[in-house]
């Protein structure tokens, strides 16, 4: 039966990116909150915040990225949800098909989803005088670890679409992923913020990755903070992971 | 009948906390019948399908199909039969025919477009098939749903009451579908709450009562429970479904 987990894969993924197809607005939501956000904090906020020179477009971007992909993910948890609330769900567990390709369908899709809303947000972001001078390599790590905190937080957004009672369960638990930037060198400098929160700021995963999207592409030096990074993505996506699965086994035992 | 039966099962027992749904439930059915388990909403006939088609583990007990046993061949399990459980499972973003094509691609068969097209026109969906599944009416829905369950020809079908919540047009439609397929040799279990969807399509009947089977036989056999039957003379008026019928036209289509 292994022999069939790519086929069925294939197959299952082609089945919800039809799903996006026909419902583009969950692409679009998704990217409009932080499109919002990008042009608040830049046109309302960004005059009166002081980051160490450079435009504040190129030091926000990084941070509107990762609330896009926090907030793209929560509809993996909703069509999940709407599969296991369905029905369909069953018909595929009683039928002969490799167990984990039910979900690695719905992984992939969002992975595909949330690389569009990036790219909306980025082309936004560009119109809004956002440059960078880096090279194929450094957009090419870069669109690597937005892959790999994707997919962490995808796995994440799988429990509560396997668990959730309701609809508003499924769509609750994204909010503080949303709002982790925010206590993060995303918007402003760690170092002007009070003591435990500043500690807390630079000791959580979104400030290493922040500070690595942004160092790649103005073709800096990404030192330490790449490997932090890039660390808290495996991370977090191993233990994502191994949650999601184990919780999929409890549901189908 | 030298051939093992498609279903066994033997002292089956489920419970969830301290409830007890299925308190040691003992059923053989016979291949290539269509077996009716009828019970009262409660009674435990989900459970039972749903252990048969491994979907939940029984606490004790064994269960077999088409030979397999449920807990330790479930791949086997799952290859032999399909399922068609109380609420339509379609698709409802994809199209009828996109339905069908998904269903046949995960069975990996060959011109899973063709196997859909056949589908279709033989469930009275082809007018629909490039349409949504949002927009079809119970029935179709219904259709639908029985149609994916036929693709791979499984030679063992769960039909978990699949009439509730339909009109008295679509239930006749069903019937007639299952009356087809048994036909063709396929094994049916069926659950229901209707007495009279049991006597009308059923070879043999058991009674799910309280987790438990407390009677189990062809029509003939369960009637023979009863006192003697006495003959008296009564005006046969025609049921309020017959009136129906004649009213929207009587062909059991739902045109």
């Amino acid at each position: 039966m292994t022999t069939y987990v790519f086929r069925d894969t294939a197959v299952l993924l082609k089945r919800s990116l039809r799903h996006i197809l026909r419902s583009p607005d969950t692409i679009i939501t998704t990217a409009v909150t932080p499109i919002a956000m990008l042009l608040l904090f830049v046109y309302v906020f960004g005059g009166a915040i002081e980051v160490g020179g450079g435009n504040y477009v190129n030091y926000l971007l990084p941070g509107i990225l990762l609330i896009t992909v926090a907030s793209g993910i929560a509809y993996t948890a909703f069509r999940l949800f709407t599969d296991v609330s369905g029905g369909i769900f069953e018909r595929f567990q009683s039928m002969p098909i490799a167990r984990s390709a039910v979900l690695w369908g719905h992984v992939l899709t969002s992975v595909v989803a949330n690389l569009i809303s990036l790219a909306l947000v980025v082309l936004v972001a560009v119109a809004m005088g956002f440059r960078s001078g880096a090279g194929v390599l450094a957009w090419l790590a870069v669109l690597g670890i937005l892959v790999l905190f994707t997919l962490a937080l995808t796995w994440l957004a799988v429990i509560p679409g396997l668990t959730a009672k309701s609809i508003d369960g499924v769509s609750g638990f994204s909010y503080p992923l949303i709002f982790l930037p925010f206590i993060s060198s995303a918007f402003v400098p760690t170092s002007s913020m009070p003591g435990p929160v500043r500690w807390f700021a630079q000791h959580q995963p979104v400030t290493s990755i922040v500070n690595t999207l942004r160092n790649l592409y103005a073709a800096q030096p990404v030192g330490n903070d790449g490997w932090i990074a890039v660390a808290w993505c495996v991370g977090l996506l191993l233990v994502a992971y191994a949650l999601a699965m184990s919780t999929y086994r409890r549901k189908i035992a | 009948m030298t051939k093992t039966p498609a279903i066994e099962i033997a002292g089956l027992t489920k419970s969830y906390g301290d409830h007890a749904v299925l308190g040691g439930v003992d059923l053989s059915v016979p291949s290539g019948t269509v077996f009716a388990l009828l019970g009262a909403n409660g009674a435990g006939k989900t459970t039972a399908v749903k252990i048969l088609s491994t979907l939940l583990r029984a606490d004790g007990g064994t269960a077999a199909v088409n030979g397999y046993d449920v807990a330790t061949e479930a791949a086997r399990v799952r290859e032999s039969i399909s399922l068609t459980g109380q609420f339509a499972a379609v698709d409802e973003i994809l199209t009828g025919r996109e339905n069908l094509v998904l269903i046949a691609q995960l069975r990996h068969l060959e011109d899973a477009g063709g196997i859909a097209d056949d589908l279709l026109a033989r469930f009275e969906l082809a007018d629909a098939a490039g349409r949504r599944v949002a927009t079809y009416s119970g029935g179709m829905r219904r259709r639908l749903d029985i149609a994916m369950s036929l693709i791979g020809d499984p030679p063992v079908l769960f039909l978990d009451e699949p009439t509730t919540g339909l009109d008295p047009q679509s239930r006749i439609e069903v019937w007639k579908t299952v009356r087809e397929l048994a036909g063709q040799g396929a094994t049916v279990l069926l659950t229901t709450q209707y007495l009279d969807e049991a006597e009308h399509l059923a070879d043999r009947i058991a009674i799910l009562h309280e987790g438990r089977i407390i009677a189990n036989g062809t029509l003939a056999e369960l009637k023979q429970l009863l006192p003697p039957t006495k003959v008296e003379y009564v005006e046969k008026q025609p049921t309020l479904e017959d009136i129906f019928l004649a009213v929207v036209g009587h062909d059991g289509r739902n045109k």
